[in-house]
């Protein structure tokens, strides 16, 4: 049987099986970390909380981590696509609308961690 | 006990449809195939394959109350009184019980299911070691009945596309064979984003093995293979 390469927006399957164990792995160091800072920490307030983020180690692990979450999203959803969205023109449509979702969602995360 | 059973010819009846069997077990009836043989003598326009009768052949692969099984290895004192039977799912129906297996053979002919070996054959035998031998166990007792790949939803979505657990199990039970030199070749057919990678893991197919196989566990030794490859 040969392949038929069809319109997925993804051209090799480990990749993205790697790339969804990776990012996952770097989502969970990311929350176990946060949660050590704000349970050994100082009770929370708006000051503390401020000031954890002007510190440059924790904008780049969330940076870090809203881009893992991103990546890991789109290679999720577009498994769904892959799986129920039949008609390759509705997959591509619905394909570029989730990137551009996950662009304003990741360009909104950099936008409040450097205002 | 009663049967229920799906009927469907496709020359006659516009709609599938179920019809009831009332059937008088005996002493010697142990199977839930002996149930069915009945029914069978009572409407002999009732039809589905059966060959082995002892869970061997795979032929007699059907829906049993929801799930996929064999009914020659199903025994009558594990099943309730009324039974409900469909043909496995997700498969066109030629008729009643039996389905269109084109689909499920395509797949395990794209995994060559072959020992590829590009030296000169051995005077008698090509050899392996009792440990290499091993290695095939939990592979080679599959029969080929669908009971997994019909049960698995991503089979269901692209049976054209994606392989199925059955033959991911046999594309791994060549992969590991001492004897095969094919392995690079075999890993390249299986690397694209359907052909193994729409295994998400579900694991319908091990739950419903009647030989009690694992497709799931080979998956997942696939991709170990090929992750080490491409490190
Ligand atoms: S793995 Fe099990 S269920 Fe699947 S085809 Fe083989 S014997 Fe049947
Ligand atoms: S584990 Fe994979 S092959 Fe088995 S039923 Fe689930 S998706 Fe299908
Ligand atoms: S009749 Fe052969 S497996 Fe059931």
């Amino acid at each position: 049987m040969s392949v038929h390469r069809v319109v997925t927006g993804s051209r090799n399957g480990l990749t993205d099986w790697l790339a969804q164990r990776v990012t996952a792995a770097i989502m969970a160091v990311y929350t176990v970390i946060v949660l050590i800072v704000l349970l050994g920490g100082p009770p929370i307030s708006y000051a503390v909380w401020k000031d954890l983020f002007t510190q440059g180690w924790m904008r780049v692990a969330t940076l870090l981590f809203a881009a893992s979450l991103c990546w890991h999203m789109w290679v999720g959803v577009r498994n769904i696509l892959m799986d129920y969205a039949k008609p390759e023109g509705l997959r591509l449509a619905l394909q570029v609308m989730t990137l551009l979702t996950i662009a304003a969602y990741l360009g909104w995360t950099l936008h409040i961690l450097w205002r | 006990m009663k049967l229920s059973i799906y009927r469907y010819n496709p020359e006659k009846d516009a709609r599938p449809y179920m019809q009831d069997y009332e059937v008088q077990l005996e002493h010697s009836d142990r199977m839930l195939l002996d149930a069915l043989i009945k029914a069978k003598a009572q409407d002999d326009s009732l039809s589905f394959r059966r060959s082995c009768r002892e869970g061997v052949c795979g032929s007699d692969a059907m829906n049993i109350n929801g799930k996929n099984g064999l009914p020659c290895i199903t025994k009558l004192a594990d099943l309730p009184q009324h039974v409900t039977l469909r043909p496995l799912p997700g498969q066109p129906v030629v008729r009643d019980l039996i389905v269109d297996m084109t689909q499920f053979f395509k797949q395990y002919h794209s995994i060559q299911p072959y020992v590829v070996n590009h030296e000169a054959p051995p005077e008698r035998e090509r050899l392996q070691s009792p440990a290499q031998r091993e290695e095939l166990n939990g592979l080679y007792e599959c029969i080929l009945c669908a009971c997994c790949s019909t049960a698995c939803p991503s089979f269901w979505w692209n049976p054209d596309k994606f392989v199925g657990p059955a033959g991911l199990l046999q594309a791994y039970r060549f992969i590991a064979d001492s004897r095969d030199q094919d392995t690079a070749a075999r890993l390249d057919n299986l690397e694209d984003p359907y052909r193994l990678f729409r295994c998400h893991s579900i694991m319908n197919c091990v739950d419903v093995c009647p030989k009690g196989l694992n497709p799931t566990r080979a998956i997942g030794k696939i991709k170990d293979l090929l992750v080490k490859r491409s490190v």
